[in-house]
């Protein structure tokens, strides 16, 4: 079996997969799962991180660490603002209505 | 690459699914996002425990995760809630850039020379998919911004221009196959791709943003895919996948709930229209009224619901609506939140602005929900919305929002509108539920208006 059909069918699988989660995810929380998928869509940073450590002239070094810093970026700031706004939801304390 | 960093990116892919799962409910998401940010150091601990590295190496990964780490944290810690549309798209961005560059390194260190195989189209793919997303992304922040008008920059013959550009940069990824080994047809393709992606997005209005924030949510995650075949890498393809369909979902949301189809959307062009409505407008009466008016109006009232829009954030109302909600809740009236789909320009969006003013999110109701209760509704208020409230969706054929799902706030005994003036929405329409008879409109800035409803209730009790 060759390795790049394995491939795209995690491709595929994870595709779907993905479908069914986020389906079953309330409105309420969309932006947060807009930004939380960001966070996660830095994980570019190991793209970024393989570059850099297999460079073989200054001009891959330099994009391998531009690349670096913007996923990076994406990483922490990502999952940062998503707490901020997840924190937010958190249930009030009493509620005296009814 | 041994088996154990395999089940490690394995591992972290677990956690990333586990993490976006736990989204479903507000009560443990917040645990969730924790486990996704786990699941994220897990990968990047394990590249960095087979890779092989000179001294330089480190050096560079070091700064530059630090360097970005702390600007993340900067931008992440002061974006105002308001603001998370802006922030998003300028992320969604970033990871695009990010993914062109590194498949511009890859292209640089085999000289050049690609083939017909995987890795060469899904590096092809990223250069194509990461610069449209980057320079779309822009495009949009500069409008959500307002850094450029949000109204639709309309070029004659845009749709033909854009497919021809498209089917160009099609042409160059053939070619570059073709005549491997030249640098230059890399450049132009990289020109022609952020081109494109400008083009795209200028003719979209401000309000059909949410969709194509989505969409390039979506385009976000799919480059990462295609970055991770270029490593062969399961953590990236397998992350990269969940965030492609995540936006595509998102998107479709979006479109089906403005009753347009994606192609409609990204054809572009709608809210530059329908400008012949001034002279009909004039003639129709409205009531408006005082904040006294409206504050024994709400008196007399048991069952309110409440409709924020655009105006709402823009006014940054959201904490002097809390103060309504607790002044009529201390009346014991039943108070709810409408929430349309697209109100806000994201998705979600109003609800993390009710949240941020600590508004329970159990009474925000989305619009199956809360279309059945308006017959049994004293008072609908309507704050900075209008298109989601605009009965000619469901009653004038001719209208460019017919068909789009409201919320049927004509249904409830009366109607209070906070609006800054009689001017059209974004959609740039006539609204006939501001002269219904039932109506009653309050004029000014939606912070103003509510924080002057609030004294006058006050004063009444």
């Amino acid at each position: 079996m060759n390795d790049e059909l394995y491939l795209i069918l995690i491709f595929i699988m994870a595709m779907l997969l993905g479908y069914e989660l986020i389906k079953k995810i309330p409105p309420t929380l969309h932006t947060p799962l807009m930004s939380g998928t960001n966070a996660i869509s830095g994980i570019v940073i190991i793209g970024s991180i393989l570059v850099i450590t297999s460079a073989s002239s200054l001009t891959v070094n330099i994009l391998g660490f531009i690349s670096l810093v913007l996923s990076s970026i994406n990483v922490f700031g990502g999952f940062t603002v998503t707490d901020r706004m997840l924190e937010m939801f958190k249930k009030p304390k009493k509620r005296d209505k009814d | 690459m041994d088996s154990i960093h395999i089940i490690l990116y394995f591992i972290s892919s677990i956690l990333f699914i586990l993490g976006i799962k736990m989204l479903s409910s507000p009560l443990i998401a917040r645990r969730g996002n924790i486990i996704s940010f786990l699941g994220m150091i897990i990968a990047i601990i394990t590249t960095l425990s087979y890779v092989e590295y000179e001294i330089s190496s480190i050096i560079y990964i070091f700064s530059g995760i630090t360097t970005g780490g702390i600007l993340g944290l900067i931008f992440a810690k002061k974006v105002q809630m308001t603001s998370m549309p802006q922030m998003v798209a300028i992320f969604n961005g970033l990871g695009g850039l990010a993914s062109s560059l590194i498949a511009f390194s890859e292209i640089i260190k085999v000289n050049n020379t690609i083939s017909f195989n995987l890795i060469s189209v899904s590096i092809l793919m990223s250069i194509l998919i990461g610069s449209v997303t980057f320079s779309g992304s822009i495009t949009g922040f500069l409008k959500l911004q307002s850094l450029i008008t949000g109204k639709p920059i309309l070029i004659p013959l845009r749709n033909y221009f854009n497919l021809l550009i498209l089917l160009s940069a099609i042409g160059l990824m053939i070619v570059s196959v073709l005549y491997s080994g030249n640098t230059l047809i890399f450049y132009t393709l990289l020109g022609v791709c952020l081109l494109l992606g400008i083009l795209i997005v200028l003719p979209i209005g401000g309000a059909d943003m949410p969709v194509v924030i989505a969409l390039l949510n979506s385009y976000s995650g799919i480059v990462a895919a295609f970055t991770g075949f270029i490593f062969s890498n399961v953590a990236l393809i397998i992350s990269g996948s969940l965030i492609g369909a995540s936006g595509l979902i998102l998107t479709r949301i979006m479109t089906k709930a403005m009753n347009r189809s994606l192609v409609n959307v990204v054809l572009g062009g709608f809210g530059a229209t329908a400008t012949n409505i001034d002279s009909e407008a004039s003639d129709k009466n409205y009531k408006s009224g005082s904040s006294d008016d409206i504050a024994s109006l709400l008196e007399y009232s048991e069952n309110i619901i409440i409709i924020p829009g655009y105006g709402l954030a823009v006014a940054q109302a959201q904490h002097s609506l809390k103060e309504l909600l607790d002044v009529l809740e201390n009346q014991q009236k039943n108070v709810l939140f409408a929430i349309h789909p697209v109100a806000g320009r994201m998705p979600g969006h109003m609800n993390v602005l009710l949240a941020e003013a600590n508004i329970d999110y159990e009474l925000l109701l989305d619009l199956d929900q809360v279309n059945e209760k308006f017959s049994q509704t004293d008072v609908s208020i309507v704050i900075g919305a209008n298109d989601v409230v605009n009965p000619a969706a469901k009653l004038d054929k001719n209208s460019p929002i017919y068909g789009m799902p409201i919320l049927e706030i004509e249904k409830s005994k009366s109607i209070v509108v906070l609006k800054r003036s009689m001017n059209p929405g974004f959609a740039g329409l006539d609204n006939n539920i501001f002269y219904n008879e039932k109506t009653l409109m309050l004029f000014g800035d939606a912070k103003d208006s509510i924080d002057s409803l609030n004294k006058s209730f006050k004063e009444l009790n």
